[in-house]
C-alpha cells in the first residue's frame, strides 16, 4: 500500500505544477488551454537543458523558461490584443506539441546524464521522514516533488493572506473594480499568465527529466487536459490542488497494481479521462457562489467598454 | 458655512473627435457643500467628472484642488489627491466580503492584517453612520448595502472629496432617505460632495447649490434655495418645456391578459415569482413598480414565453399561454419591448442595421426562401422619421446610435407590429427629459388605440404621472395594486420595501 501512494505522489506531481500554472492564470481571469502545450514545450526544453549540460538546476530553468515564454505568446494575444482565449489557448497546445515533436527528434532513445537524475534521487527528511507511512510518502521522495507542495502552499498563502493575492483574485472577479481601486491590471495579467506557464513548463520536466528520463514525443499524453478539469476539480484552491493531483495521479497508474485483477488494461487507461467527464459534471451541477471559477473567466478586459 | 474651495475647474475644454463635450467650463465645489451637477444626456457630466478621476485628461483649462493646481493623470493619482468616485455600476468584487472590498488596491504591508482592519473600519462607519457589516459577503448584501460598501471605500482612503453618479438610481425611496441623511454627515465632517442626477426633486431636496450644464457649456450655478424645479429644467433643456406627463383619459375596455396565481422559480430553486394575479385592460397603461430584481424581468419574460412557469395561468383572449413558444405569443399580438442595463442585450443585435434587426421579428411573416429587405427599407425609413431617429441611415449598425436612439428603434418595432398588448421595461432607462417624453407620447398613442401596456419602470415619479394603476412588487411578490391617481410616492415605497397597507392590497 505505501509504495502505491509514493507511487501516487510521483505520478501526481507532474498534474500538481500543471494545476497550480493553470490555476494561477485563471485567477487572473485568463483561461489557458495551452497547459499541454506548455508542458511539452518545457518538457523539452527541461529535456534538452539536463542533456546537454548535464545541469539539474539548468534543466529546470530551461523547462520554467522555456513555459514561461510559451505563455508570453498567450498572453500577449489575449491580454494586449485581445484575442478569444480559447482559440489562443488551443493553438498554443498544437504549437506547443509541434515544437517538442520537432526538437525532440534529436533526443528520441537519448537518456539523461546521471549527474542529473542523481540530484533528483530520493532524499529523507529528518524526523518527518520516519513518520510511519506518510512519512515515506511526503517525506522521503525527490526534491521535485517537494517543490510541488511547498510551491501549492505559498501559492495559497499569497492569494489568501497577501495583499497581491486579493488583488489578483479581484482582478479574475471584476477588473473594472480593480481596476478603479488603482490596481494595473494588465501587468498582473501578464506576471500570473508567465508564472502559471513556467509551473507548466516545470510540470512537464518533470516527466521528461526525473520520472522517465528518457525522451519519448508526446511524454506528457494529456496531462495538460486533466489539469485543467483538475482546477474545476479543486475549487481553485490550491491546498486542494495538491490532494487533486495526487488523487489523479493515483488513479494514472492504478492499472499496474490491479493487472492481476483481470481487468482490460484499456479500462484503467481510460480511467483518469472518465473521471474528468464526471467530475465535469459534477462540479457543473453543483452550484455555489464559493466554489464557482473566477466571474471574469475567458472575458477581455477593455476599461472603456460600453 | 465654510467656505474654503475643495475644487475648481476654470475654463475647461474637452474634445472628441469633432464632439465639444466641454466647453471652457467652470465649476467650484466648496467643504461642507452638497454640490449637484444637473444636464440632459449629452451634456458633459461624466466627461467633466471623469477629468476629476483621471480617466480623461482636459486639453486645456486649470484643475485646483484644495487650492493647489494640480494635473490628474491616473485614476491612483486622483484617490491619492483625496477624490473618490461611486460609480453608478457598483465595482465590487461579489464573492469577497465588505472588508476585502474596502483594501482592495491599498499599498501597505504584504499582509492582510484582518482584525486591525476591522478596527479602523468600525470607526468610520461609526462616524458617518453608515450601516456596513464589515464580513459580510457583497453577494448577501442589498443594493442599498453595497451602495455603503462603496462609500466606506471611498472614505477609507481618506477621501475627502466624493462624487457620485446618480446614486439613487437603484434604491427605494427609503434607501434615498438614508443615503442623503449619509450624505449631510459626510458634508457636516468637511467633505466636499458633487452628486451627478436628473432627478430635479433630488435636487431641491439635498443640495446646497446646483450647477446646470447644457451642451457642453455651463448655464449657472444657483444657490439651492433660490430656485425651482421649473428653472432648472429650462436651463437644462435650454428652452421651456412642459414638465408634466399627460395621461388622457381612455375609456377602460375589457380585459386584455389575466395573470391566475402565477408562481416560477430560478436556478438555485429560489421563487422568482410568488402567486402573481392581476389583470391588464385594453387601453390602460398598467404601471409595475418595485426595486430592482423584484420580479419585473421574470414577469416580462413569462408573459413572452421565454421564461419557464411552475404553475399558474396566464389567459389571453380566453386562452391559455402558458407553454406557448415565443412565435405563438407574438403573433397572437404581445410585444414586448425590454431595455435591460446594459440598453443592447436584450431584443436588438448591436452589430447589425435597423433593417437586420427588424427582420429578426418580422422574416417569418414573408414567402419564400430568401428575405426581402425592400419593404422593411422602407418601414425603417417611415419610423426614422416618425419617431426622429437620428442616424446617418437604416443601413447604420445599431450600436453607434446614442442610447435613446436605440430605444426608440427597439420601442418603434414593437409597436410597428401593431400589438394589442405591450409589454415595455424600463424604456426610458437613461433618456434624458426630452426622449422620455417622446417615448411617453408614443405610449399614450397606443394607448388610446386601445392597446393594453405594461409599463415597467424605475422612477416612481413617472409611474405615477403616466400610468392608470401601478401593481407594486417586492421579491417577486405583488404587494399592492393601486390606482395612479389615489396613491403617493411612499405608499408605493412602503409596499415596494413589501409592506402591504390596509385596504390596498385588492386587485382593482
Amino acid at each position: 500500500m505505501t509504495t502505491f501512494l509514493v507511487a501516487m505522489v510521483i505520478a501526481g506531481t507532474p498534474l500538481l505544477f500543471a494545476t497550480l500554472g493553470e490555476l494561477l492564470t485563471e485567477k487572473s481571469g485568463n483561461l489557458n488551454l495551452g497547459v499541454e502545450g506548455m508542458m511539452l514545450i518545457g518538457a523539452v526544453a527541461g529535456f534538452g537543458a539536463g542533456y546537454t549540460t548535464g545541469n539539474p538546476l539548468l534543466a529546470i530553468m530551461g523547462a520554467a523558461l522555456a513555459g514561461g515564454l510559451a505563455a508570453l505568446i498567450y498572453a500577449f494575444l489575449t491580454v494586449t490584443l485581445r484575442a478569444n482565449q480559447v482559440v489562443s489557448g488551443l493553438a498554443l497546445t498544437i504549437f506547443g506539441a509541434g515544437v517538442s515533436s520537432f526538437v525532440g527528434t534529436n533526443f528520441i532513445g537519448k537518456k539523461m546524464p546521471v549527474e542529473v537524475i542523481s540530484a533528483f534521487v530520493k532524499i529523507k527528511i529528518p524526523l518527518l521522514g520516519d513518520i510511519p507511512v506518510i512519512g515515506d510518502v511526503l517525506f522521503n521522495q525527490d526534491y521535485f516533488v517537494y517543490m510541488g507542495y511547498m510551491i501549492a502552499i505559498v501559492i495559497g498563502i499569497y492569494l489568501y493572506n497577501t495583499r497581491f493575492g486579493l488583488s489578483l483574485r479581484a482582478i479574475g472577479e471584476n477588473p473594472s473594480a480593480a481596476d478603479s481601486s488603482g490596481i494595473n491590471v494588465t501587468v498582473y495579467k501578464y506576471v500570473h499568465i508567465i508564472v502559471g506557464g513556467a509551473l507548466c513548463g516545470m510540470g512537464g520536466a518533470y516527466l521528461a527529466v526525473v520520472a522517465v528520463p528518457q525522451w519519448q514525443d508526446n511524454i506528457t499524453a494529456g496531462r495538460g487536459w486533466i489539469a485543467i478539469a483538475l482546477v474545476i476539480f479543486v475549487k481553485w484552491n490550491p491546498y486542494l490542488a495538491i490532494f487533486g493531483s495526487y488523487l489523479f495521479g493515483g488513479l494514472s497508474i492504478i492499472g499496474f497494481r490491479l493487472q492481476h485483477l483481470n481487468i482490460s488494461p484499456q479500462f484503467f487507461d481510460a480511467l483518469p479521462y472518465l473521471v474528468t467527464i464526471v467530475v465535469l459534471v459534477i462540479s457543473s451541477i453543483r452550484k455555489s457562489k464559493e466554489d464557482s471559477p473566477p466571474k471574469g473567466l475567458g472575458e477581455p478586459y477593455f476599461r472603456e467598454e460600453r | 458655512m465654510n467656505n474654503q474651495v475643495f475644487v475648481r475647474m476654470e475654463d475647461i475644454c474637452k474634445t472628441f473627435g469633432t464632439v465639444k463635450a466641454n466647453d471652457h467650463i467652470n465649476f467650484e465645489v466648496n467643504k461642507g457643500e452638497i454640490h449637484a451637477l444637473l444636464g440632459e444626456n449629452g451634456a458633459g457630466k461624466s466627461t467633466l467628472m471623469n477629468m476629476l478621476s483621471g480617466i480623461y485628461k482636459p486639453d486645456s483649462g486649470s484643475i485646483y484642488i484644495h487650492n493647489q493646481e494640480t494635473k490628474i493623470g491616473s485614476p491612483k493619482e486622483s484617490i491619492e489627491k483625496g477624490i473618490g468616485m461611486i460609480h453608478q455600476h457598483y465595482k465590487l468584487v461579489e464573492v469577497q466580503t465588505a472588508k476585502d472590498n474596502v483594501i482592495l488596491g491599498q499599498t501597505g504591508s504584504i499582509f492582510l492584517r484582518p482584525k486591525k482592519l476591522s478596527e479602523k473600519l468600525t470607526k468610520i462607519v461609526a462616524q458617518f453612520g453608515l450601516s456596513v457589516e464589515p464580513d459580510k459577503k457583497i453577494y448577501d448584501m442589498s443594493i442599498g448595502e453595497k451602495q455603503s460598501v462603496e462609500i466606506l471605500k471611498v472614505l477609507y482612503r481618506g477621501a475627502d472629496i466624493l462624487i457620485m453618479d446618480e446614486p439613487t438610481a437603484v434604491l427605494t425611496p427609503q434607501e434615498t432617505k438614508k443615503l442623503f441623511k449619509i450624505m449631510r454627515n459626510m458634508a457636516s465632517e468637511g467633505c466636499a460632495i458633487i452628486i451627478i442626477t436628473h432627478k430635479l426633486h433630488e435636487v431641491m431636496e439635498i443640495s446646497d447649490r446646483v450647477t446646470v450644464l447644457h451642451k457642453g457649456a455651463t448655464v449657472g450655478t444657483l444657490s439651492t434655495k433660490d430656485t425651482s424645479p421649473r428653472e432648472l429644467t429650462d436651463l437644462m433643456v435650454g428652452k421651456s418645456v412642459n414638465l408634466s406627463i399627460n395621461r388622457p383619459e381612455v375609456e377602460r375596455g375589457e380585459v386584455l391578459l389575466s395573470l391566475h396565481h402565477l408562481n416560477a422559480i430560478d436556478n438555485n430553486n429560489v421563487k422568482v415569482l410568488k402567486d402573481m394575479s392581476f389583470k391588464l385592460y385594453k387601453g390602460e397603461i398598467l404601471g409595475v413598480a418595485g426595486v430592482a430584481g423584484s420580479g419585473q424581468k421574470e414577469l416580462c419574460e413569462t408573459i413572452a414565453g421565454l421564461y419557464p412557469v411552475t404553475s399558474g395561468d396566464i389567459i389571453y383572449s380566453g386562452e391559455n399561454i402558458v407553454g406557448k413558444s415565443p412565435r405563438e405569443i407574438i403573433k397572437k399580438g404581445i410585444a414586448m419591448s425590454f431595455v435591460p442595463e446594459d440598453r443592447l442585450g436584450m431584443g436588438l443585435v448591436a452589430s447589425m442595421d435597423m433593417i437586420d434587426n427588424y427582420l429578426l421579428k418580422e422574416h417569418h411573416n414573408q414567402k419564400g426562401f430568401m428575405i426581402k429587405r425592400g419593404p422593411i427599407e422602407k418601414v425603417c425609413e417611415r419610423m426614422v422619421e416618425q419617431l426622429e431617429i437620428k442616424t446617418p441611415s437604416v443601413h447604420h449598425p445599431v450600436k453607434q446610435l446614442s442610447g435613446g436612439n436605440i430605444q426608440k428603434v427597439l420601442i418603434g418595432r414593437e409597436i410597428d407590429s401593431n400589438p394589442q398588448v405591450l409589454v415595455t421595461a424600463y424604456v426610458v432607462r437613461g433618456l434624458d427629459i426630452g426622449a422620455s417624453h417622446t417615448i411617453y407620447d408614443l405610449l399614450n398613442e397606443e394607448k388610446k388605440k386601445g392597446v393594453g401596456i405594461l409599463f415597467i419602470g424605475e422612477d416612481l415619479d413617472v409611474l405615477l404621472e403616466l400610468c392608470d394603476r401601478i401593481v407594486v412588487l417586492c421579491q417577486g411578490e405583488i404587494t399592492g395594486v393601486v390606482r395612479a391617481k389615489d396613491t403617493t410616492k411612499e405608499e408605493v415605497g412602503y409596499m415596494m420595501a413589501g409592506e402591504r397597507i390596509e385596504g390596498q392590497v385588492v386587485a382593482l
